[in-house]
């Protein structure tokens, strides 16, 4: 058994109002390829941004070839052989793949780059990677797979003795897959260690040698591969939940009719018809991994972006939608995943976002009047319980949980008929999300229907009536209350039967 | 009043309208001229034409846009409304009344082609009103032959000669614009809706309005000012001329910048805009009666942009320290 060449011990990093990682221990053997899992919000990237260099841990150390380890900064950790390519790509897309390979070592004769080394270089790099394009050729050209042999080639041809590969599979086709399988095995056989993060737990037997997993930024714990089953690991990434409470009202229960339909949606890059529907007073969830174009469906399904095809049908009535504007008229909202970006005007005053969407509401003639807005804002906000000393404080000011009931109050004054959250309480404390929570409900009291997007699958068991669950951009099953069950539907949404 | 309410405005119009007055003073103490009636008055007379224009540029920046056709479509305007006003077939009522028509309508013409290209192709407005530039400039310099056009009617010309208490027509034409471009900012859902898409247009378009068509209409405000100013500046010289307005576009970015705006968009004032206009005027002025050269003043000018852009990062920065 090989000797250690990372070792982790006791890493902790703290963001504001969430523990990313905390008190991790394990190590890494040199030359093998240990797989990282978990959920979203695991703390599978917080860990790797740390080993690269990117985040400093609040405590904990780091050992690397038994010497202390801790990158101030990215390039730190490259020039101790530490590298990591990332699932959103690092190339300079108008530049030749040879200068994007060789970019912070470019050979030089005089002050000019030496082209001819430079190629030559470049294709021996190619020819270890298996990639056959003309190093002269601008990356922006090149397909995924081959953008990611150039990333994967940038990073092997430099002194680099540590590997991260960040989900790199999820946007290729089954050969390129095999491929890049052959390629980490012959580096491996080179003396290369592999960190391997994905959500794909069947590559782990094709790949990797042992597994780590991560729960809510705490190890679970690490095992030879051939120790652990495909649903072991499964439980062990799901474990049980605590602390956040869920009000769940009996008294409302879902009728038969529904209250909107989706047939056959075709959304923009994803080949797959979606479909599904909302019934009368129910609170439906939308459970999925990155990737699993939950996010691209509801924006499609509101407008905001491209459909190519499909029905949406609101109280049995078919509903044109092209745009926003035309789903808000129709009674649809979207409160987007993204508060900041695309939910609130940040700085204009919490007044102006809750009326946006129904400045009709408060003007006349054109004009805006202003009394009324502010009699408005002070009864949505206090309706909301906002927490904000004045109405005209900007958005930008507000807490993430009064920001998101900021936006909710927008809806609430368009007075829309059905809400869809698109990760409702993503970055928000504990009592902010038990209040939302409660808000759902009198909303679906009050009659609107409610679909709710996320991907923390306890947030959605504690408050949905009904789960469906998107995998690869289809919809891939479905649990109703009774019969929640963490690992079916996790197993729904990585497609292990 | 509380001093943070004081300081919230020093940080805003009031601390330009500060400096546009701390200008003035200083000036008038050490330009003895400065202060008399005839150069107030002249002054207000110089500030008008890029006042009005910097109304309409206030829109389009408030966006996050730019007009660099300003200057030409004025020109372009006055050559038409100068055909139009010469007209002698027409009563010299009429031909005033549709020459003034025909130059907004020209105007408001270029702003929606700039706007609509812009809009539909997603294309930065730098280089949609930089082809509008020479397209409007062209098109002036084609239909009058290059040549000017002269003898307006009397009635037209001793118009603009008028001025109530020493203060000119023309300017008062250009304040009434100021605070009725002030008013549809502040006051109207046109106006909250242009600083809404300015500072986050994905954020109202997915609360159920169409950026778009508001982005269209500033562009075609801008024109409409710009036919205006070309009315304003066609009673101040008497003449129509296809090489008029060049370099009217800078002054009036520059007066919008002055007067704290964000090229960023979403952040501005027409009141700020006013006190811009009138600081690029005074500095002008001033430094003209001091005897200093042409070229003195424009790197004067210059450098008060530049000036007002740093001061501008520092202004943002104790504004947010103050709202925290």
């Amino acid at each position: 058994m090989s000797a250690d060449i990372l070792s982790i011990r006791s890493v902790s990093k703290n963001f504001p109002g969430v523990l990313a990682l905390s008190s991790v221990s394990f190590s890494i053997r040199e030359g093998e390829v240990h797989v990282l899992v978990g959920e979203n919000g695991a703390g599978k990237s917080t860990l790797v941004k740390i080993l690269c260099g990117y985040y400093k841990p609040d405590k904990g150390k780091m050992f690397y070839r038994n010497k202390p380890y801790l990158p101030e900064t990215p390039r730190a950790a490259m020039d101790a052989g530490i590298r990591a390519v990332y699932q959103e790509f690092n190339l300079l897309s108008y530049l030749s793949v040879a200068e994007n390979i060789f970019f912070d070592r470019l050979p030089r004769k005089g002050i000019l780059v030496d082209k001819k080394k430079l190629h030559a270089n470049t294709v021996d790099v190619l020819k270890r990677v298996g990639l056959d394009v003309d190093p002269g050729m601008p990356v922006e050209l090149l397909g995924v797979a081959q953008m990611q042999l150039v990333e994967i080639a940038k990073a092997i041809s430099s002194k680099c003795s540590m590997l991260i590969l960040d989900e790199p599979t999820a946007t290729l086709s089954q050969g390129e897959i095999s491929r890049l399988f052959e390629i980490i095995k012959t580096e491996q056989q080179q003396g290369l260690t592999v960190i391997y993060i994905s959500h794909r737990l069947k590559e782990i037997y094709e790949i990797g040698t042992r597994v780590t997993v991560l729960r809510n930024g705490e190890l679970v714990s690490t095992n030879d591969v051939d120790k652990v089953s495909v649903p072991q690991i499964v439980s062990m990434m799901v474990g049980r939940q605590m602390g956040v409470e869920y009000p769940f009202n009996d008294a409302i229960s879902p009728k038969s009719e529904p209250r909107l339909e989706v047939k056959n949606l075709i959304i923009a890059g994803n080949p797959n018809k979606i479909s599904f529907e909302l019934k009368r007073d129910e609170i439906l969830g939308i459970f999925g991994l990155v990737g699993s174009k939950r996010t691209e469906t509801v924006r499609a399904l509101f407008g905001a972006d491209i459909k190519r095809g499909g029905e949406i049908l609101l109280d049995g009535k078919k509903l044109d939608i092209r745009s926003p504007r035309d789903a808000v008229k129709r009674g649809l909202c979207l409160l987007t995943e993204d508060r900041k970006t695309q939910g609130l005007v940040l700085d204009m005053p919490l007044a102006s976002n809750e009326t946006l969407a129904a400045l009709n509401r408060v003007t006349k003639l054109g004009l805006v009047n202003k009394h009324v807005e502010h009699f408005e804002s002070r009864r949505l906000s206090k309706g909301l319980a906002i927490k904000t000393p004045s109405v005209y404080q900007l958005a930008r000011n507000l807490s993430g949980g009064n920001q998101q009931k900021a936006v909710l109050a927008k809806w609430l004054f368009r007075d829309a008929k059905v809400l869809i959250f698109d990760e409702p309480t993503r970055g928000i404390d504990v009592g902010a999300k038990y209040e939302i929570y409660l808000l759902l409900w009198r909303l679906l009291s009050e009659g609107k229907g409610i679909l709710i997007v996320s991907s923390d699958l306890s947030e959605l068991m504690g408050v949905c009536h009904r789960i469906i669950v998107f995998s690869g951009g289809q919809v891939s099953g479905e649990a109703l209350r009774p019969d929640f069950e963490q690992e079916r539907i996790l197993k729904y949404a990585y497609r292990v039967s | 009043m509380n001093t943070k309410r004081i300081a919230y405005l020093l940080l805003n119009e009031a601390g330009i309208g500060c400096i546009l007055a701390l200008l003035c003073i200083l000036f008038s103490y050490s330009v003895p001229n400065f202060a008399s009636k005839p150069n107030i008055s002249n002054i207000f007379t110089q500030i008008s034409i890029n006042t009005v224009i910097a109304v309409g540029m206030t829109f389009v920046i408030l966006l996050g846009g730019i007009d660099l056709s300003v200057g030409s479509m004025l020109a372009l305007c006055t050559i038409l409304a100068g055909f139009t006003i010469t007209n002698k077939e027409l009563p010299v009522g009429a031909a005033i009344t549709l020459a003034v028509l025909v130059s907004m309508l020209t105007g408001m013409a270029c702003g929606l082609f700039n706007g609509f290209v812009c809009e539909q192709w997603k294309i930065h407005s730098f280089v949609v009103t930089l082809g509008m530039q020479n397209i409007a400039r062209g098109a002036a310099l084609k239909f009058s032959d290059s040549r000017t056009i002269f003898s307006f009617p009397a009635e037209f010309n001793s118009f603009g000669l008028i001025s109530y208490f020493d203060v000119p027509v023309i300017f008062i034409m250009a304040i009434t614009l100021v605070l009725v471009g002030h008013f549809i900012l502040v006051k109207t859902i046109f106006g909250r809706m242009i600083y809404a898409i300015g500072n986050n247009e994905e954020a109202v378009r997915l609360s159920g309005h169409n950026p778009r068509i508001y982005k269209i209409a500033a562009f075609m405000i801008c024109g409409a000012t710009v036919g205006v100013a070309a009315i304003l500046y066609m009673l101040r010289l008497n003449m129509a001329s296809p090489i008029l307005g060049n370099g009217f576009e800078l002054s009036a970015i520059a007066a919008v910048v002055i007067g704290g705006t964000s090229m960023s968009g979403g952040k501005g004032s027409m009141i700020g805009t006013l006190f811009g206009a009138a600081i690029i005027g005074v500095l002008n002025n001033g430094l003209l009666l001091m005897g200093y050269s042409d070229f003195t003043r424009q790197i004067a000018t210059g450098a008060i942009i530049i000036a007002a852009v740093i001061l501008d990062t520092y202004r943002a920065k104790l504004l947010r320290m103050l709202s925290s």
